[in-house]
């Protein structure tokens, strides 16, 4: 399986990105406008809990803190500073990076489920000291009075059009660093860690160390994911920050597949989907999402990317044969 | 011959158990070696201590005069020591290429690189040449899991070789294997040898396979060095009769 080249990714981005916002732009719906925006939000969001977890073999039951930690830093930035959405965004991605630097160099040194406890237990303090900051962060009530968003370089994102385009732009480009990450030489060497980190240790990779850039690296993306949340909602609550949120993560990630690079991007689209079709008919949208995951998990035994990718392999190799 | 690897006044233990006790041993330059000894003897936690896995209680592990006890896995690599483990230890989702490759970039210092795309191109040769040399040339896109047992211990010999190591400790390279099958992995380990120019040191429970292949042999039992000699030498030794061979028979009849 070659990587793409740069040149190449850059142009299967670019397509990407056009085809994102081709019908928002086309139709002007309100509605797609939105679906864009929430998409890139929760798959920034999954993509980078699947480099951790999927690539890097490190469950965690916690990253949904990354996720409200960006949606909070962010909004508190744009309504307490004044400075710049460039600034505050900024400012959020290398907030995001101490803030995990910090949780992870204790998390990365532990093993499988003693890590997803852990990182849940962070997820937990994080969200606490959320509901207990009442004046700074609005507690269990949420951070109100929505996020300014003066105009930067001629783009105005209190025009929905526009912040649908700016979030477009922010997901194929966090999907093009991730999978860059995924295909270095680095990205070897996580999956090397994930497969048999002893005899990685034996060749001389310092595992704990690529853990924790990874842990790091999945982080800020999660922060991004946040950002793009707090912009669409003007604002940030708990629940941002709350366990369900990672576990949704790990649900896209199920569905999607965490094998296939997109997986999680495919099982955002169809999360947002079931989420808005199901909620229409029915109050118990949590049982149907519950019996599609058992499906996904019980009857293709993968998600739906991995299912496809695999039966397309095995389509070529019958072919090749 | 100067010794490539001294082992001196080494002791491990496990809470209680003795694993390894007083044990003193010389591997000299480019021998062909084998350690044998019954079940718990404490063949691999001899390698583990070597290799850096467990810090010993106390004694020295001498590489070529230099002492590398309590140093850490990594560094003992970059002094020249390569191993096979028991149970193959693989990349199981990585292809052949893939793990040689992986294996190639860390030694070459670009684990953590993120700039390119991996694999590299400069490690494409070294791994390439040791696919070659242990005959997984033609497995090369083969994903590791998928690959048969004897293929697996090959591959995790391979993973050590491209650090080109002056020293191989290979743990039971024939485990699980059919009768054929080993003497075609011990042939693979001899030729090895004898192209590479390296110090192997092997453990092989096949008493057939130790006295055929191996010049010297190293007898442990509960922890302690029983015997060491050429195979005539170990075959008439009394205390290798009684201690070892005996319970190897009895485990055979039975
Ligand atoms: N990590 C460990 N923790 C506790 N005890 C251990 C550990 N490793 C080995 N031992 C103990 O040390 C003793 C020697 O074990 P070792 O694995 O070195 O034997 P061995 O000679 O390789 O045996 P085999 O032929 O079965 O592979 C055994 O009693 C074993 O239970
Ligand atoms: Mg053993």
């Amino acid at each position: 399986m070659g990587a793409p080249s740069i040149p190449r990714a850059l142009a299967i981005g670019a397509v990407a990105f056009v085809a994102l916002v081709a019908a928002p732009l086309a139709t002007g719906s309100t509605v797609l406008i939105d679906f864009v925006i929430r998409l890139s939000a929760l798959a920034i969001f999954a993509t980078s809990l699947n480099l951790l977890a999927g690539y890097g073999g490190m469950v965690s039951f916690g990253h949904g803190m990354f996720y409200g930690f960006g949606a909070y830093c962010f909004a508190l930035m744009m309504q307490r500073t004044g400075v710049s959405i460039p600034v505050a965004f900024l400012t959020t991605v290398v907030g995001a990076a101490l803030v995990s630097a910090i949780i992870g160099a204790i998390c990365v040194r532990l093993k499988e489920v003693y890590f997803s406890f852990v990182t849940l237990a962070f997820q937990m303090l994080i969200h606490a000291i959320i509901l207990a900051a009442m004046p700074l962060t609005g507690g269990d009530q949420g951070l109100r009075g929505g996020v300014p968003r003066p105009v930067f370089l001629g783009v105005d994102l209190s025009n929905q059009m526009q912040l649908c385009v700016f979030s477009a732009f922010l997901l194929v480009a966090s999907l093009l660093v991730m999978h860059h990450v995924v295909a270095s030489p680095f990205g070897a060497t996580l999956r090397m860690i994930r497969d048999n980190a002893q005899r990685a240790a034996y060749l001389g990779v310092a595992v704990d160390r690529v853990r924790l850039k990874a842990f790091v690296i999945a982080a800020v993306f999660a922060a991004v994911g946040g950002v793009v949340q707090a912009l669409f909602v003007s604002g940030a609550y708990p629940e941002f920050a709350y366990w369900t949120m990672s576990g949704e993560g790990i649900f896209v990630i199920m569905l999607g597949g965490l094998t296939t690079f997109l997986g999680p991007t495919l099982g955002s689209v169809i999360m947002l989907l079931l989420n808005d079709v199901v909620t229409r008919f029915t109050h118990y949208h949590g049982l149907v999402l519950g019996i599609v995951i058992l499906v996904a998990a019980l009857g293709l035994r993968k998600g739906l990317g991995d299912f496809v990718v695999e039966r397309l392999a095995d389509r070529r190799r019958q072919e090749a044969a | 011959m100067t010794a490539a690897l001294d082992v001196i006044g080494l002791c491990k233990s496990f809470g209680g158990v003795r694993a390894i006790d007083n044990v003193t041993l010389s591997f000299p330059s480019g021998s062909l070696s084998a350690v044998i000894g019954p079940n718990g003897a404490g063949k691999s936690t001899f390698f583990n201590l070597i290799s850096g896995a467990f810090t010993p209680d106390a004694g020295e592990v001498r590489v070529e005069g230099r002492n590398i006890a309590g140093l850490s896995r990594a560094e003992i690599v970059r002094r020249g020591i390569g191993r096979a483990f028991q149970v193959a230890s693989i990349f199981p989702t990585f292809t052949v290429a893939d793990s040689l490759y992986a294996a190639v970039q860390s030694g070459q210092g670009h684990a953590e690189r993120l700039v390119g795309r991996f694999p590299l191109s400069g490690a494409r040769a070294r791994a390439h040449e040791v696919a070659e040399m242990l005959g997984l040339a033609d497995k090369l896109h083969r994903v590791a899991s998928t690959l048969s047992h004897g293929d697996q211990k090959l591959l995790d010999i391979a993973i050590a070789l491209v650090r080109e190591p002056r020293i191989l400790l290979l743990d039971e390279p024939t485990a699980g294997m059919g009768p054929e099958e080993r003497w075609r992995m011990i042939e693979k380990v001899r030729e090895l040898w004898e192209r590479q120019k390296i110090t192997v040191v092997f453990i092989e429970h096949d008493m057939d396979i130790v006295f055929r292949i191996a010049p010297t042999i190293r007898v442990l039992c509960y922890g302690r060095v029983l015997a060491e000699g050429t195979p005539d030498e170990i075959r008439a030794n009394p205390a290798v009769i009684e201690a070892y061979l005996g319970t190897a028979h009895e485990g055979a009849a039975a």
